[in-house]
């Protein structure tokens, strides 16, 4: 790297920790101001020690709330969660859990569009061709990606198939060890997609899970083709089973080799309901399949931090918990302590702020818990 | 460091997944192991057929020749293995340190896998009960008789989902081989030495790679070989065992609770073997299915228990490359202590005296392993718990039944030696589906004889016996 290089990081982190600091002090102020706010935080508000309205100025303040429960987000009344500013806007609500008991519930009004319309702008053209339509082969009922990636596809002009998936069923048969179900509800719902992909729709675009990418190639060759014959040119894909030797596997495997001789390009991506969608960083051979994870910055942020003391973050290269941060118009979360754990990855010029590589399940938690097809 | 990489049907893989072996005492690293997914596997399994058919291409004499070129390599030469060579006192120095075997008894294993191979002419010989193995690679044949007998292969792998806990159980997989079967194995996380050896010294034998794969790796891949492959064998758990019951594609092997039945018309004279039971318990460090973990008799059960734990109680902890070394290690320290927990709770049943008490500490814990020296229970009743119970170290119970009641109370037995010259014991026992191998007479239930079957005969696993007429046109 010159010298000159590395100035315009230098200066490119500085500017991008600038817009952070400024966005945050924007949204404090709308989240906590009498006319704005929800009721949600407005009722926090009175049970903090200091006034977030003068005390918070950069994004460095959040440090200053205790840590968002998501314990927060179970039942009702779900409107506290609405910002009086966008009261009278049309609002979904997206859930994440929910297997046993109360889901968690967000309300939504335009961020999963904005989220989705910014990642459309990551995605290369030459394998997400404008126009193309897509494949949702995900989860499908109460839940944000159903929509965000049907948005996406219209967003780019295309025509978005969904099949049916119900990834509470499923990790109720994990759960109850009915492997014999599991299986043919997974094969249940590849035959949906299998039989879209077969019905003359020009689908060129697919958002899936790594175990459904790898089910539904097992089910293409079974028909002897694959996902590179079918005619599909771009895949996003999202879930902490993304290693880098899985990805190698799917690359090399299932997709017919690297981008540039097989014509299929996958791109990772990491993100839950709460915070929305982190790119990847380009992941290749020559970097041994490397997952690195990058936040929307400044609408959401994440951080790497020490196990016990989310208050401080972890040197460059070193392992400790994802944190989350959310700061939109319509959800703000102060900090957020993710199950999941990785490596903090350093700025670079596509993304001038800290990353996160190596996602796996946080090591403490990960015995309990169940990942299923998604 | 030594790198180990999957091997895809003769072609190595080096996965950017690798688990670390490190020596069970000190840490010390050994080898890095690559480490892929059941879907690898998956995918490999369109190979499958080949592996039949270049063996198929080498005569059934020629492939037996190469076995036994294999055998001489396997327990005395230099073989390929990742990055190095191994030699032999590398394999018994990482085999000791991985599984926590002494090394005297990693040499024992070793040798007892390579007797089977150089002997398999013989061994299938009687396996397929003198029939010329040119008809199991055509397919067909005439018996000798006039008679055209064919049979069908069940599968063109014999996939194995191997285990840690002992290095002697790959003798029940090599034969496959010189049935022109391929093989596709899931080695033991602890114990990938023995399946990646023998697989180096059958390719430089001049068996084709094509007919080898050698997938480490997590459960989905154990669970991947049982699902893809026609036929397979697992080495587990009894609930292993139970979940696959039935199942005509897979083989299961679980515990063995073999037994020592003393008749009542020898009963009297049990000291003339004391021997016999001391090898039968302690071999291998009583580890094996093939290990006694039940000595049963109507009368001197607690004089049985007392000159037994006599001899065994004494045995303490050595160094794996002490040649008197008689215990392994369990390389997880809790899976000792779970056995231990375990143990303790079969004492507090009413009937059952711990014989090896103040004989000093049975559960010998250290900073990386733990140990648990050999323990022989008494039970008064074969109702006891105890009397049912097999672990994974030198520890039998010695059990108080009357004759008439044994047959009914043994329970599954794996080996049966029965200490009798009662004609109808012998006959009720030999009738017996409870009892898969019997030796009648003083055998130590730990000798096997290789030209006998095995929990079944592979070769009826592998092959089916089927009509094939021919005609003149």
């Amino acid at each position: 790297m010159s010298e000159s290089t590395v100035g315009n990081i230098d200066t490119a982190v500085l500017t991008a920790k600038e817009k952070l600091d400024a966005h945050t002090y924007e949204m404090v102020q709308w989240h906590f101001h009498e006319s704005t706010g929800s009721p949600f935080w407005l009722s926090k508000k009175s049970e903090l020690s200091f006034d977030p309205l003068k005390e918070v100025r950069g994004f460095d303040d959040l440090k200053k709330f205790a840590l968002f429960e998501d314990d927060w987000l179970r039942g009702g009344p779900v409107r506290r969660w609405v910002p009086k500013g966008l009261a009278d806007r049309p609002t979904y609500v997206f859930e994440t859990g929910g297997t046993t008991g109360v889901p968690k519930s967000r309300v939504v009004i335009d961020d999963f569009r904005i989220d989705y319309e910014m990642f459309s702008e990551t995605l290369p053209e030459e394998f997400f061709p404008k126009g193309a339509n897509w494949l949702m082969l995900g989860p499908s009922g109460p839940r944000r990606l159903r929509l965000a990636v049907e948005h996406l596809c219209q967003h780019r002009g295309g025509i978005c198939f969904c099949i049916d998936l119900d990834p509470r069923w499923v990790i109720k048969l994990i759960k109850k060890g009915w492997m014999e179900h599991l299986e043919a509800y997974k094969k249940h719902c590849i035959d949906q997609a299998i039989t879209i992909l077969n019905a003359g729709h020009e689908i060129k675009c697919m958002f899936t899970t790594p175990k459904l990418l790898e089910s539904l190639a097992y089910g293409l060759a079974e028909q002897e083709t694959s996902i590179q014959e079918i005619g599909i040119t771009g895949i996003f894909s999202g879930g902490t089973e993304f290693t880098p030797q899985w990805t190698r596997f799917c690359v090399e495997e299932l997709l017919g080799g690297p981008t540039e001789d097989s014509g299929v390009y996958m791109t990772p991506t990491y993100g839950n309901t709460l915070m929305g969608l982190a790119c990847s960083k380009p992941v290749t051979a020559a970097d041994d399949y490397k997952i690195s994870y990058y936040a929307p910055q400044p609408r959401a942020a994440v951080e790497v931090v020490e196990f016990d003391d989310h208050t401080q973050v972890v040197d460059y290269g070193a392992t400790g918990r994802v944190k989350l941060y959310t700061m939109t118009r319509e959800f703000f979360v102060p900090g957020f302590l993710e199950r999941d754990e990785g490596e903090r990855e350093m700025p670079f010029a596509k993304f001038p702020w800290d990353g996160v590589s190596g996602v796996r399940p946080f090591h403490r938690l990960a015995s309990s818990t169940t990942v299923g097809v998604y | 460091m030594l790198n180990v990489p999957a091997i895809r049907w003769g072609k190595p893989y080096q996965s950017l997944d690798q688990q670390e072996v490190v020596h069970f005492d000190n840490g010390t690293p050994i080898a890095k192991i690559s480490q892929v997914n059941g879907g690898m596997l998956q995918l490999d399994m369109k190979h499958a057929a080949r592996a039949r058919k270049v063996l198929r291409e080498i005569p059934s004499s020629e492939l037996i020749a190469r076995c036994k070129q294999a055998a001489e390599l396997f327990e005395k030469g230099e073989v390929a293995l990742g990055d190095q060579v191994q030699t032999v006192d590398d394999f018994i120095h990482q085999q000791s340190a991985s599984t926590g075997l002494p090394e005297h008894m990693c040499r024992a294993n070793m040798k007892k896998n390579s007797f089977v191979l150089s002997h398999m002419d013989e061994i299938l010989a009687a396996l397929t009960r003198g029939l010329d193995l040119e008809i199991y690679r055509r397919g067909y044949g005439d018996e000798g008789r006039g008679v055209t007998v064919s049979y069908q292969v069940q599968s063109p792998v014999l996939g194995a989902v191997l285990p840690n806990n002992s290095p002697g159980v790959h003798t029940l997989w090599l034969p496959a081989v010189a049935l022109q079967i391929g093989l596709l194995l899931k080695p033991g996380s602890q114990e990938p030495w023995t399946p990646y050896r023998m697989v180096s010294a059958f390719m430089a034998a001049g068996i084709p790679g094509e007919a080898f794969a050698l997938y480490p790796g997590g459960h989905d891949v154990g669970q991947t070989l049982l699902s893809k492959c026609s036929r397979s064998m697992v080495f587990g758990s009894a609930q292993t065992v139970e979940q696959y019951a039935g199942n005509p594609r897979v083989q299961a092997h679980g515990p063995g609770f073999s037994k020592i039945l003393l008749g009542d018309d020898i009963v009297d004279r049990w000291e003339d073997y004391l021997e016999l039971m001391i090898e039968s318990i302690f071999s291998n460090s009583g580890r094996s299915c093939i290990n006694c973990s039940g000595v049963w008799a109507s009368r001197h059960t607690e004089k049985i228990a007392a000159a037994l734990a006599e001899r065994l109680g004494k045995i303490d902890v050595l160094p794996p490359q002490d040649p008197n070394s008689g215990l392994a290690a369990f390389t997880n320290p809790q899976m000792a202590t779970g056995t231990w927990a375990l143990v303790q709770k079969d004492l507090d049943e009413a009937g059952v005296k711990d014989m090896t008490d103040g004989m000093g500490d049975r559960l010998v814990e250290k900073p990386r392993c733990a140990y648990l020296r050999p323990m022989i229970v008494h039970a008064d009743s074969p109702d006891r718990a105890v009397a049912s119970k097999e672990y994974m170290f030198p520890f039998a119970s010695i059990v108080q039944c009357p004759q008439k009641e044994m047959l009914r109370k043994i329970g599954p037995t794996l080996v049966c030696t029965v200490l009798s010259k009662d004609a109808e014991f012998i006959d009720a026992l030999t009738e017996s589906s409870a009892v898969d191998r019997l030796n009648v007479g003083p055998i130590p239930t730990n000798r096997l004889n290789w030209l006998q079957p095995h929990e079944g005969n592979l070769v009826d696993f592998l092959f089916r016996s089927r009509a094939y007429q021919l005609a003149d046109f």
